[in-house]
């Protein structure tokens, strides 16, 4: 084993800097061993000749310049596998914390991963139904999409991911999946609540949790999600298992970084954010896919709390220039008690397009879902226009536009947190509330598709309001 | 390699401090390491040199050895470069991944050129011809649309004493042989080209002719010249990147090069798997055929997305150089702007605004100005490469440095709005925000192309659109109500621009392209209902009965009517006019 040096020279933050060593290697781990005896451990961040700059995951409390004894592992950060994994709980560092054993390793992954060859991917287009009208019909979800929650402090964003990973499955299919939870600086009850929800629906064997709460190390966080996305790895591309990864709270993740930026007195970006956080948030997010002639999958829910709500702070907005959308939790929807609070204007799915329409939905879902959104965004303008000049000044068929946008909160967003609606239920609520249009309105869909769709809501003696063309 | 070695002293991230390279050079191409890890010097003060490295770095410490190759980072110019995918310093993924499995382990390589493959090689000058820098010499098919010209490489003018016959030969065969000032020099299939230094051209010239995109927003309002430049500049979700993918689907370029410069891997395999199905209006060939796509997304190594730009755009000029038409699509500069700040924050350059450098905008400026319509080197013949770039500014904000320094350069601005993207108003291109400076030097060309008509038909169009913003804000204030019967025609005249000719579904088959043609026959019949209302107001017909007349679904639907059927646009304009005589009786008649 190798040296141990005890010429540590500058402790700041959480860094530490220790001189005259030998062959240190950028990324390497070291441990590092207080006076007291207690173990921490580091990562070399640079080497500038025999000086190396170390991170210290745990926090650099308790140590000293003197009483500080480092040694360098000669490798990276590792995770240990094996298909035992599943059901553990491990701390932020890959510890167990659930008072089994520690895993008999069948491989070891450096937890930084590779990136993926662009040329190894398979495009996802495999509609995943989660049982959520507003995600499903609007922004539908696919299997190898990585697809943020965009929420607020207080909004039910845990509720909203619980439901997804326990009603998410792919239609006609019975296959192998697992949940990889990763918790980043969230409360006890927070984790708690996910725990208890994969307890209840039986999930729990089948997944794999990394919890760092927010009582746990501040820089630890840089390195749990890189274990949760390893193990999601080797499930995925090695067991041949679907894989959904869910990374609360990223918010937290960022301002890790964030702090070690700082201590390193690098010239920071956007509200001290490092430069390099788009880059390092990537090579997170992009771990998320499919792989070409591979059975598995790993689709990512990471979910992040906009400080202020704000969409344009960089965690959100770094976030969403990678993600392949995003979905937005709004709190005026929430004070209005509609569960869940998805804003689907400004959400998105990017991968819709591919997962939708005959043979994975239904033929006429891309043209509902344009209409449904034209009509609502008409509906929401016009909607604020009567806040500012009174309903009286609305024409009358402005008036429907408004009935239809809160209607379409009311029937389609909203609904229960046990309610797992079939694509085929969302469609329909979705057609019912177009047919209190004229026909020339549905200007997004094709006549076809009126015709056969439409008229299964039109009552006799509603029809001369809805002429054909 | 062995004996020119120096030492590495410092690693921060892609970032390799060496001293002692001997004749260490700018660019100068080096391997880190006995673990070959690809890098480029960038900066050389005293005895040490700054290199950024191609490759994950972890693991590498000082003491150990970089090994100098004294060139420059070079691309290989060569047939087999169409239907490529390359990363930012040229490695073919493809091959790569036969080689080394799904994920990019470091030291991967692969030559870009295939070695083994053959090509049918045609040459078309005679032993004794003489011959200079970028005369042709020889012809392969590269695919069934592109004939790769072999083209003198730069330096050599002389004697041909000798050229082989048409036969298959692999790229690294001699195919000539000349006699020059500085001895006899070989002709290859391939050559190589720093990718830091343009390539020389005969002489620049103004652009003439649009790029012509099928997109109708674009070729109608806001048209890019061939050899032109573009940015479209827009927040998370806007539409940059279907923008782009539009734009190397169906503009009419001869070549593409994709550029997916720190993105989405998916939206690489989108093209991947897009490409080889759809087919080129023109040549009905497999799109594929005609691209070429790097492929450095966020994932990879940051240093290579710094040079990815660059690989693409001297393939670009390559191509341009054989006389094609070229489109270059890159996606998105930010990602290379943010690739340049942290290499020269690690080099503790004096940072700019928002910790860029200082040379940002230089920088900027210098790629864009590798775009032009030019008489290639050794021939008069004419070519262009276009580029356009994508910018994703922190926020959508427009006051971005990255922003800011390429509108000082780029001809046409395409600025996507997060409003009508919510809306789903694709493409969310602002029409009152946005701006081609090439309009009049095109107009000749849209003359000709579509009437002398069109030109006040759009004029008029954008009049109107301009006018319902101003009516917007009176209706914000005051209600609809308060507008005269006038006033709301142009509001839904300008509704119907807006919905029945801007709005442009990519996914949809029969919206997704439209021809010139079809877009002057659709904004004809918007044209057309509004003039006739006008008229029939002030024959006192009332306003909610032309509203209502049911044709208006079929203007909205004009879109859909297939690229061969146009004649059907005949029909509706007589409807049209026939519907508003009916209307002006009825009125005339009390
Ligand atoms: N022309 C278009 N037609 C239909 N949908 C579009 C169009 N442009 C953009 N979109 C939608 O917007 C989404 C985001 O577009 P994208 O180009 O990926 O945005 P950006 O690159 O600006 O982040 C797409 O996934 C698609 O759903
Ligand atoms: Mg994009």
């Amino acid at each position: 084993m190798g040296k141990e040096y005890v010429t540590t020279r500058e402790i700041a933050g959480p860094l530490l800097i220790a001189d005259h060593i030998e062959g240190a290697k950028y990324n390497e781990i070291v441990q590092i061993k207080a006076a007291d005896g207690s173990i921490k451990n580091g990562q070399v961040l640079e080497v500038d000749g025999d000086r190396a700059l170390i991170q210290v995951f745990e926090g650099t409390a308790g140590l000293n310049l003197g009483g500080t004894r480092v040694k360098f592992l000669g490798r990276g950060v590792e995770v240990g596998l094996s298909p035992s994994i599943l059901g553990r709980i491990f701390n932020g560092s890959g510890i167990p914390i659930d008072g089994s054993s520690a895993i008999i390793p069948e491989k070891r992954m450096n937890i930084n991963g590779n990136p993926l060859n662009p040329y190894a991917r398979n495009y996802p287009s495999e509609f995943i139904q989660t049982g959520i009208s507003a995600i499903d019909g609007l922004n539908t979800l696919v299997r190898g999409q990585k697809l943020p929650i965009f929420s607020g402090s207080g909004l039910p964003h845990a509720q909203a991911a619980a439901q997804i990973a326990r009603q998410a499955k792919v239609l006609g299919k019975e296959e192998k999946f697992a949940v990889v939870f990763v918790a980043m600086g969230i409360t006890f009850e927070e984790a708690n609540y996910f725990m208890a929800d994969f307890k209840k629906t039986g999930a729990l064997e089948r997944s794999v949790m990394f919890i760092n709460l927010a009582n746990d190390p501040v820089i630890e966080r840089i390195a749990t999600p890189r274990f949760g996305l390893t193990v999601a790895e080797y499930l995925a591309f090695d067991l041949g298992m679907h894989v959904l990864v869910i990374l609360t709270d990223m918010t937290n993740y960022c301002e890790a970084l964030r702090e070690i930026s700082a201590a390193r007195k690098e010239v920071p970006g956007r509200r001290g954010y490092p430069g390099y956080m788009y880059t390092d948030l990537a090579t997170m997010y992009e771990r998320a896919g499919r792989i070409k002639e591979k059975e598995g999958s790993i689709t990512q829910i990471p979910i992040l709390t906009m400080p202020e709500d704000d969409k344009t702070h960089p965690i959100a907005d770094l976030t969403g220039y990678i993600t392949e959308g995003q979905m937005f939790l709004s709190r005026n929807l929430f004070q209005q008690a509609i569960y869940p609070p998805i804003d689907v204007l400004p959400s998105l799915s990017r991968l819709k397009d591919k997962g939708i329409g005959k043979g994975k939905t239904r033929e006429d879902h891309a043209d509902v879902l344009n209409q449904l959104f034209a009509a609502y965004a008409r509906g929401r303008e016009v909607r604020e226009l009567a806040i500012v000049l009174g309903v009286s000044a609305l024409t009358k068929s402005d008036l429907i536009f408004v009935h239809y946008a809160d209607e379409f909160e009311q029937e389609f967003v909203k609904q229960g947190e046990y309610e797992n609606r079939s694509i085929e239920e969302t469609l329909d609520i979705g057609w019912g509330l177009l047919s209190m249009f004229p026909v020339g309105e549905l200007k997004r869909i094709r006549p076809e598709y009126i015709e056969k769709y439409l008229s299964r809501y039109t009552t006799p003696g509603e029809g001369e309001t809805k002429d054909a063309d | 390699m062995k004996g020119k070695t120096g030492r590495v002293v410092k690693v921060s991230g892609p970032l390799v401090v060496a001293e002692n390279i001997p004749q260490a050079k700018m660019f100068e191409m080096v391997y880190v390491s006995d673990k070959k890890l690809f890098g480029e010097i960038i900066e050389i003060k005293g005895d040490k040199a700054s290199i950024q490295v191609y490759e994950d770095t972890s693991g590498i410490g000082p003491g150990e050895s970089v090994y100098s190759t004294g060139l420059p980072l070079s691309v290989e110019l060569g047939p087999g470069l169409i239907g490529s995918i390359y990363d930012g310093v040229q490695r073919p993924l493809d091959e790569l991944r036969k080689e080394y499995g799904n994920f990019i382990s470091r030291g991967a390589y692969k030559p870009a050129l295939n070695r083994g493959k053959e090509w049918l090689f045609e040459p078309v000058v005679n032993k004794g011809a003489t011959i200079k820098t970028g005369n042709v010499i020889g012809k392969v098919q590269e695919t069934p649309v592109i004939k790769h010209k072999i083209i003198v490489p730069n330096g050599i003018e002389g004697e041909i004493i000798s050229i082989i016959e048409k036969k298959k030969v692999t790229v690294e065969d001699v195919v000539a042989r000349v006699k020059t000032t500085e001895g006899t020099k070989e002709i290859k299939l391939f050559q190589k080209w720093p990718v830091r230094i343009a390539r020389p051209v005969l002489k620049r010239l103004p652009p003439v002719d649009p790029l012509v995109t099928g997109q109708r927003v674009i070729d109608a309002f806001f048209p890019i010249a061939r050899g032109g430049t573009a940015c479209v500049p827009g927040p998370f979700g806007s539409g940059k990147t279907v923008v782009q993918h539009q734009l190397a689907k169906w503009s009419d370029a001869d070549i593409i090069i994709f550029v997916g410069c720190g993105e989405r891997g998916n939206e690489m395999t989108d093209v991947l798997t897009e490409f080889p199905e759809l087919k080129d209006p023109r040549t009905g060939r497999p799109l594929m055929e005609r691209t070429v796509l790097i492929a450095n997304t966020s994932n990879m190594p940051v240093a290579a997305r710094e040079a990815s730009v660059f690989t693409g755009i001297t393939i670009g000029e390559y191509y341009r150089d054989m006389g094609y038409n070229v489109a270059l699509m890159a996606d998105s500069t930010s990602r290379w702007a943010e690739a340049m700040r942290e290499m020269s924050g690690r080099l503790e350059e004096m940072p700019g605004e928002e910790g860029y450098p200082a040379y940002l905008a230089s920088r900027i400026a210098s790629f864009y100005e590798r775009a032009g319509r030019v008489f290639i080197l050794g021939s008069e013949e004419e070519s262009t490469l276009s580029v356009i770039g994508a910018v994703s500014p922190p926020g959508g904000d427009l006051s971005d440095p990255v922003v800011q320094a390429t509108l000082r350069t780029v001809r046409v601005f395409w600025s996507l709005d997060a409003q009508l993207a919510y809306a789903r108003h694709f493409p969310s291109l602002h029409w009152l925000r946005s701006y081609s400076l090439y309009v009049d030097m095109l107009s000749d060309f849209y003359k000709k192309e579509m009437g002398e008509e069109w030109i006040g038909i759009r004029q008029e169009a954008m009049k109107i659109l301009r006018r319902e913003a101003e009516l917007h804000e009176m209706v914000r204030l005051i209600g609809i109500d308060a507008l005269s019967s006038k006033d709301r025609l142009i509001m839904e005249t300008a509704r119907s621009i807006r919905e029945d000719f801007l709005q442009q579904n990519a996914f949809m088959d029969a919206d997704t392209y439209t021809s010139l043609k079809k877009q002057y026959r659709m904004m004809k019949l918007i044209h057309l209902f509004n003039k006739l209302a006008a008229h029939a107001l002030d024959k006192n017909v009332e306003l909610d009965k032309i509203l209502s007349l049911p044709v208006r679904v079929e203007i909205s639907r004009a879109k859909l009517v297939p690229e061969k059927e146009l004649e059907k646009f005949d029909a509706i304009e007589e409807k049209i006019s026939s519907l508003f005589n009916m209307l002006v009786k009825e009125v005339e008649n009390g």
